[in-house]
């Protein structure tokens, strides 16, 4: 039975990772603007002609 | 088709702004222009291979008519201003923010980011288009401050840096209640997974792992009790300290109840508590708050007059100009105010000839001429030549300022009353009745479970459900009415528009748009040879009202023989291919004063009048049919800065029982609505300007029109963009059903509460059932919030 209680505890802590992957996004400021990222993403690089 | 010609357009539309063009002859690399601004920002980009920019949207750019004036961003080079503006600076590269109103498109997106390849200084350019500003890094060695702000002006970004910017830092955004969302979100994840070998009945045999369970229940649920749910905790204390009982009160007492039980249940080994319930219920109550919060955070609803004046104006001493930021502008200074600058303090004019739109600080439609020697007041701005000013006023003592030393200005918010805070006291105590009776009741039965009954009533009926239906209903309501270009500053403005039964209107601005005039003519029929010499005498002058009449008369004549005086205050006279023709004043045509109800111009024609020129408000075409409508439900009033010149058209178009104010300063609009509340009316005001300004922050609601949500709006509660203001009863009944959405989605969870209630005061709740019932009603309230809501919007035809 302790196998259970190893995988609760590993399961809490890949959680726990993801509580804070998004307590970090937030933080830094990556949900202020929602709109200029998904336009961002599809300008082309052009490569350059000179 | 018989004929098939084709018909080419003669209109040209400008290949950077859309615009018609007037002109063909504004042309480069075979494209068209409207004006010379537009193509030198397409040279510009053309220079540097980045007309990406005109392949990612149609005539992306703005129309560059209107050219900035070269030395406007002088006072940049000032090192105080700077030092005030900038974010960060080391020895290599300084960080600023600039708004730049005009960020619109995609285009726009991509032009800003590529600044770089404009100029080398540019290190990085990152734009945040919700607010519209653009986080630049530049190094300081290779462009200045100054420069950076040309540039961008260049290509038709001016930023705009008002006197608010000054020295302020910028509001941290407050991002605590997402954190607390995403804490009790995690936790009520993991409890309801780990409480489910109990829910299913884990074997007897396991008890060792079942105590783990439990305690690594309550574990998990500590973040959730003292973080998570201290956002309930504040305000129900903030409450209490103004003696209010706010419906988070009763709440906070759930969530102790429900966790002392908890873990006493744990402790004492006898249960598995309710950890998952009191998770869930604190994580979808800050969902809701979250929902409910979210507005809109491009918009400011807290402008005061300081967003409106400059950073600097020019000041001249000894001969000498130089920038002085508004705070150090002194007594007996002279001012340098270019054209289309706006008055920072009021003064006296010392040179040039001032003609001054105050529509912004009084409502009038018309600019003032003034001559030298002659006071102006602060907030005016300048449409003439420049002019030089001497301050008699400080910018703190001036008259538009002193408006904002009103006391209104200074107290903040009042409490927020919502009767879902009655409903909740009252619920309150009909579950403290309950509670007692089944405690009394199992006193008597059996005693060991009268505590169990006590705990369980007060854990399954705290108004949780309430609030869950308030906070997403809210929110819903929010955004239906946003997509409908409808922005309510928070959430308690939805039942404050509820309520309101008088609705007053500014007339500038609101129910007229802009400053458009109708000019209609009426007196002796003009040829048409007469109207194009009428046309070429008025196209001569830069009065307003001769625009006005220019725009009537059409096409003015092709080289003609002109000579012609103009009359400062008075009127315009001249020769035209041998007619003389004035137009002016009635004193100036005919030589007796007239009484005419509103801005009136004459004309006559060798000697003899003609007949004279009328200007009517132009008033929004939707007006009258929503004014008719309104009148039905509500009492209407209009104050106006203006003239009394629209009283007949006004009076016919709301009836007798409407009243009607003209001539209103500022202080008399206020005056207006305070006098309105004191008769016991709810009053909303609709206004545009900082004149209306006092009357916006007195009202019960305070809604500014605008007509792009881009422009500056005074402080209000609201914000409704001009194109949706017929929808605007349609707006208000939507707000009305939002109590109707609370009271049945309530009703709803009550039928739940006395279901759990049925099991409660037997004593015989199970964790089972609790953790049923309460997700349960906690998303069929969703559902049903958010399906009446829809449905009501639905119904009142909004998209």
């Amino acid at each position: 039975m302790n196998v259970i209680i190893l995988l609760l505890i590993a399961s809490i802590s890949v959680a726990g990772l993801f509580l804070g992957a998004f307590i970090w996004s937030v933080k830094t400021g990556q949900y202020d603007d929602e709109e200029s990222p998904s336009v961002r993403m599809l300008f082309d690089q052009k490569p350059n002609k000179k | 088709m018989s004929k098939n010609s084709p018909i080419h357009s003669t209109q040209l539309a400008c290949y950077h702004c859309g615009e018609t063009c007037r002109d063909t002859d504004i042309r480069a690399y075979e494209k068209h222009f409207c004006c010379e601004g537009c193509k030198m920002v397409y040279e510009i980009l053309n220079k540097h291979d980045m007309c990406t920019y005109y392949d990612l949207n149609h005539s992306p750019g703005q129309s560059q008519k209107i050219a900035v004036r070269s030395d406007k961003f002088a006072f940049l080079d000032d090192t105080a201003i700077q030092q005030s503006l900038i974010s960060f600076k080391d020895d290599h590269h300084t960080h600023i923010n600039f708004y730049l109103p005009q960020m619109h498109c995609s285009s726009c997106l991509w032009l800003l980011e590529q600044l770089h390849k404009l100029n080398k200084g540019i290190v990085n350019c990152k734009v945040n288009f919700e607010r519209k500003e653009a986080a630049i890094i530049y190094d300081h060695h290779l462009i200045n401050l100054r420069q950076l702000a040309e540039l961008l002006t260049g290509i038709g970004y001016e930023p705009y840096i008002s006197y608010h910017d000054l020295g302020r830092k910028k509001p941290v955004t407050d991002r605590k209640k997402i954190f607390r969302l995403g804490v009790a979100g995690f936790c009520f994840a993991n409890i309801m997974l780990m409480s489910f070998p109990e829910y299913l009945g884990i074997d007897d045999r396991e008890t060792q792992l079942m105590v783990f369970f439990r305690y690594l229940n309550l574990i998990l649920s500590l973040p959730v009790f003292f973080y998570s749910a201290g956002e309930f905790y504040i305000s129900a204390w903030n409450a209490l300290k103004q003696k209010f009982l706010n419906i988070d009160a009763p709440i906070v007492l759930a969530i102790w109840v429900t966790f002392a039980r908890s873990i006493y249940e744990v402790v004492t080994a006898t249960g598995s508590g309710y950890f998952d319930s009191m998770t869930g219920i604190v994580f979808f109550m800050l969902a809701g708050r979250v929902l409910q919060d979210s507005t809109h955070r491009q918009l400011n609803f807290d402008r005061d007059y300081t967003s409106y004046f400059p950073v600097a104006v020019t000041r001249i001493k000894e001969d000498a100009s130089s920038t002085v930021t508004l705070p150090d502008i002194q007594l007996n200074d002279t001012l340098l105010i270019h054209h289309h600058e706006l008055i920072p303090a009021d003064g006296i004019i010392t040179r040039g000839r001032a003609l001054i739109d105050y529509s912004f600080v009084t409502g009038e439609t018309m600019p003032v001429a003034k001559e030298m020697g002659e006071i102006v007041y602060a907030g005016g701005k300048q449409v003439g030549g420049n002019i030089e000013v001497l301050v008699i006023k400080e910018v703190a003592q001036s008259y538009l300022t002193r408006l904002w030393n009103n006391d209104l200005f200074k107290t903040g918010t009042s409490n927020e009353n919502s009767f879902v805070h009655g409903l909740s006291r009252w619920f309150t105590w009909v579950v403290f009745a309950v509670a007692i009776a089944a405690g009394a009741y199992w006193f008597w039965q059996d005693e060991s479970r009268s505590w169990n009954a006590v705990t369980a009533v007060l854990i399954i009926a705290c108004p949780c459900a309430l609030l869950l239906s308030n906070t997403f209903t809210n929110g819903n309501i929010l955004r239906i009415l946003s997509r409908n270009h409808f922005y309510l500053r928070h959430a308690t403005v939805i039942e404050k528009l509820a309520g309101i039964n008088t609705i007053v209107f500014d007339k500038t601005g609101t129910l007229t748009a802009g400053t458009e005039m109708e000019v209609v003519y009426d007196g002796k029929p003009i040829t048409p040879q007469i109207r194009k010499k009428v046309a070429t005498l008025a196209a001569q002058s830069t009065h307003p009202l001769s625009k006005g009449i220019a725009g009537w008369a059409g096409q003015s004549l092709k080289d003609p023989f002109l000579a012609f005086e103009e009359f400062p205050g008075k009127g315009i006279e001249g020769m035209v291919d041998g007619d003389l023709i004035a137009l002016g004043s009635a004193l100036f045509i005919t030589g007796k004063t007239q009484n005419d109800e509103a801005s009136v111009v004459y004309l006559s024609v060798e000697g003899t009048l003609f007949g004279r020129f009328r200007f009517r408000n132009h008033y929004r075409q939707s007006v009258p049919m929503l004014l008719r409508q309104l009148q039905t439900c509500f009492h209407i009033a209009v104050v106006s800065g203006d003239n009394d010149g629209e009283l007949p058209y006004l009076r016919k178009l709301l009836g007798q029982r409407s009243e009607l104010y003209f001539n209103q300063q500022p202080e008399d609009k206020l005056e207006v609505v305070k006098s309105m509340q004191q008769e016991g009316k709810k009053v909303m005001m609709i206004g545009d300007g900082l004149n209306d300004s006092g009357a916006l922050k007195q009202a019960d609601v305070g809604v500014a029109i605008t007509d792009n949500s881009n422009n500056f709006t005074p402080a209000s509660d609201a914000i409704i963009e001009a194109g949706s203001l017929p929808q605007l009863y349609q707006f208000i009944r939507m707000c009305k059903f939002n109590q109707t959405i609370v009271m049945i989605a309530f009703v709803i969870s009550i039928l739940y509460n006395i279901t759990g209630l049925y099991f409660a005061v037997q004593g015989t709740l199970s964790p089972m059932i609790a953790a049923i019932l309460m997700p349960c009603s906690s998303i069929s309230i969703l559902l049903i919030t958010f399906g009446l809501s829809n449905l009501a919007s639905r119904r009142l035809q909004l998209s």
